[in-house]
């Protein structure tokens, strides 16, 4: 395939549109699915750990690990996958700490968001960026 | 066009190597020991054989990845490879498909304890060398009159997972001399000659580019003691020679196929080429 | 039912009363996506787990939804508290309707 000066052109313009129009896509998702968790209520700061890698080797299995004292349930979305929904861990009366590991896939560098709905009915939030690695070997 | 392809091949090799990243997480990693369940030690990094002239150090891929990666191979609850391992025990006891099974023969995978260590090797009946997977196609075919499983078949990677798994822990010892030499010779050629459309060897990545950066990718030393291996990348195990193929590709050549002559071969220098390393697989990789 | 499913528990056999104790969970399962494509461009439906349940005689531990953005072989590593001796129950629900199960006795003493 040979394409000219102004078909490359307009193929790099086309890709920097659409970087700025799919994040606004994924952002109205996950803002619909955080609203769907909280009721619209307002998301503060607190007791709310998660972590994650800062790089991952491969996106396609990533540990994450959340721990929140006071929760009784913690949503997790992944702003920049084409579905954000990761998970909801339901903590119950046998719960011994309120953490919880798994490991997800992220479809590209992004944001892993955990979304805490605490006993008192307040919501907490925590964010964590994870560069995810395109590698020099698919293999 | 010819031309333009070149120079697109030139620039993208020259392009492909960077200086080592600057990152710390993996500076630790290289530091870490291997220790499986709290009880097997692993030898992640040895002098090298005599035989290899342009290194003085081996290491094991474990060393190359992540905390995180590292981490799942640190316990078999953790690391997914071991899935494979439980399907091949019990493939191990199950009808072969004319009522003979493994276990007819041998009475527990461990009695295979340490055969791994020694494969690719020199079968004299056979007059060629024979990788694990020929063997227990041998097996299968010949004592069990059974019929062979594809060579790069999930059921045989499982079983080669098993056959890892129970000499995990023994250093790899693969003899290159005596009747051996030939296809070792052939195998060393392989390693060194430029494939594809861009050109490279094995030897351009995995000897003289360790340790740095191949875009995003911390590229290793292309040991093969942790096969099959788990990769996070398709989530599950890959067989040596999958791998093999995987790399040819990636240099845009038209490849060898798994179970062919000039793969035995270069099975067979890839492993000598880790004598002293441990049997470490079913290993967790990217 | 999707094929080879199997789950994996580990949980000690043995606590002191009111111990909290580690609880980790493997079931095989590919967890497709449904964003993939098979090589003729056809979408490939999703086919997951899709909620995962850990209860200690019958009070829940822990119960998650999860979605296509779990990895394939979904993984917990959770905690549980041990009042008294009982059961460990884990239940994996499937997108096609299997049920999958596994339990574990824990002896306090």
């Amino acid at each position: 395939m040979t394409l000219s000066r102004r078909e490359t052109l307009a193929l790099g313009l086309g890709a920097f549109a659409a970087s700025f129009v799919l994040p606004k896509i994924a952002t109205a998702a996950t803002e619909d699915a955080i609203a769907a968790f909280t009721g619209g209520a307002e998301l503060g700061q607190g007791d709310l750990t998660l972590t994650a890698p800062e790089i991952a080797e491969n996106g396609n299995t990533v540990p994450i690990e959340i721990d929140a004292p006071g929760a009784e349930s913690v949503l997790i979305l992944a702003a920049g996958n084409p579905n954000p929904d990761v998970a909801t861990f339901n903590f119950g009366p046998m719960a011994g700490a309120h953490t919880a590991s798994t490991r997800i896939r992220l479809a590209g560098t992004q944001d892993v968001i955990a979304i805490a709905k605490m006993s008192d009915g307040s919501f907490v939030e925590a964010r964590q960026e994870v560069k995810v690695t395109i590698g020099g070997c698919g293999g | 066009m010819s031309k333009s392809v070149w120079l697109g091949g030139c620039a993208a090799a020259a392009l492909m190597f960077c200086a080592p990243a600057i990152v710390t997480a993996q500076d630790d990693a290289a530091d870490r020991e291997l220790v499986i369940n709290g009880e097997i030690e692993i030898v992640t990094e040895a002098d090298a054989p005599a035989h290899l002239e342009n290194m003085s150090t081996i290491r094991s891929g474990w060393t190359f990845r992540s905390p995180e990666t590292q981490t799942m191979q640190m316990d078999d609850f953790d690391n997914p490879g071991t899935l494979g391992v439980e399907a091949a025990r019990e493939a191990f006891s199950a009808d072969l498909g004319n009522g003979e099974s493994c276990a007819g023969c041998h009475e527990s995978p461990e009695e295979l304890a340490g055969v791994r260590a020694v494969y690719p090797k020199w079968d004299a009946d056979a007059g060629a060398v024979q990788t694990i997977e020929m063997q227990i196609n041998e097996c299968i075919t010949e004592r069990a009159g059974a019929e062979a499983w594809g060579y790069d078949s999930g059921e045989m990677i499982d079983m080669s997972a098993l056959m890892s798994f129970v000499s995990r822990g023994e250093a790899v010892n693969v003899a290159i001399d005596g009747p051996a030499a030939e296809t070792w010779e052939k195998g060393k050629e392989i390693y060194y000659t430029r494939y594809g459309q861009l050109e490279l060897s094995c030897a351009n990545c995995h000897e003289d580019n360790y340790d740095n950066m191949i875009r995003a990718d911390h590229l290793s030393q292309g040991q093969i003691n942790g096969f099959p291996t788990y990769r996070l990348k398709n989530a599950k195990l890959n067989s040596v020679q999958g791998r093999f193929k995987g790399c040819v590709r990636d240099t845009r050549a038209e490849t060898f196929s798994p179970g062919s002559p000039e793969f035995v071969a270069l099975e067979l220098y890839v492993a000598s080429r880790g004598n002293g390393l441990s049997v470490e697989g079913p290993a967790v990789r990217n | 039912m999707a094929e080879n499913v199997k789950p994996r528990v580990r949980v000690p056999s043995s606590a002191s009363a009111g111990e909290v104790v580690t609880i980790k969970t493997l079931i095989s399962h590919q967890m497709e996506s449904g964003q993939r494509k098979d090589s003729e461009g056809n979408t490939i439906p999703r086919s997951i787990i899709n909620r995962f349940v850990a209860e200690f005689n019958g009070e829940t531990v822990v119960d998650v939804k999860m979605e296509p953005a779990i990895s394939t072989n979904p993984y917990f590593e959770f905690q549980a508290k041990i009042p008294e001796s009982g059961t460990m129950s884990f239940t994996w629900y499937d997108d096609d309707g299997s049920v999958y199960e596994d339990s574990q006795e824990i002896t306090v003493g």
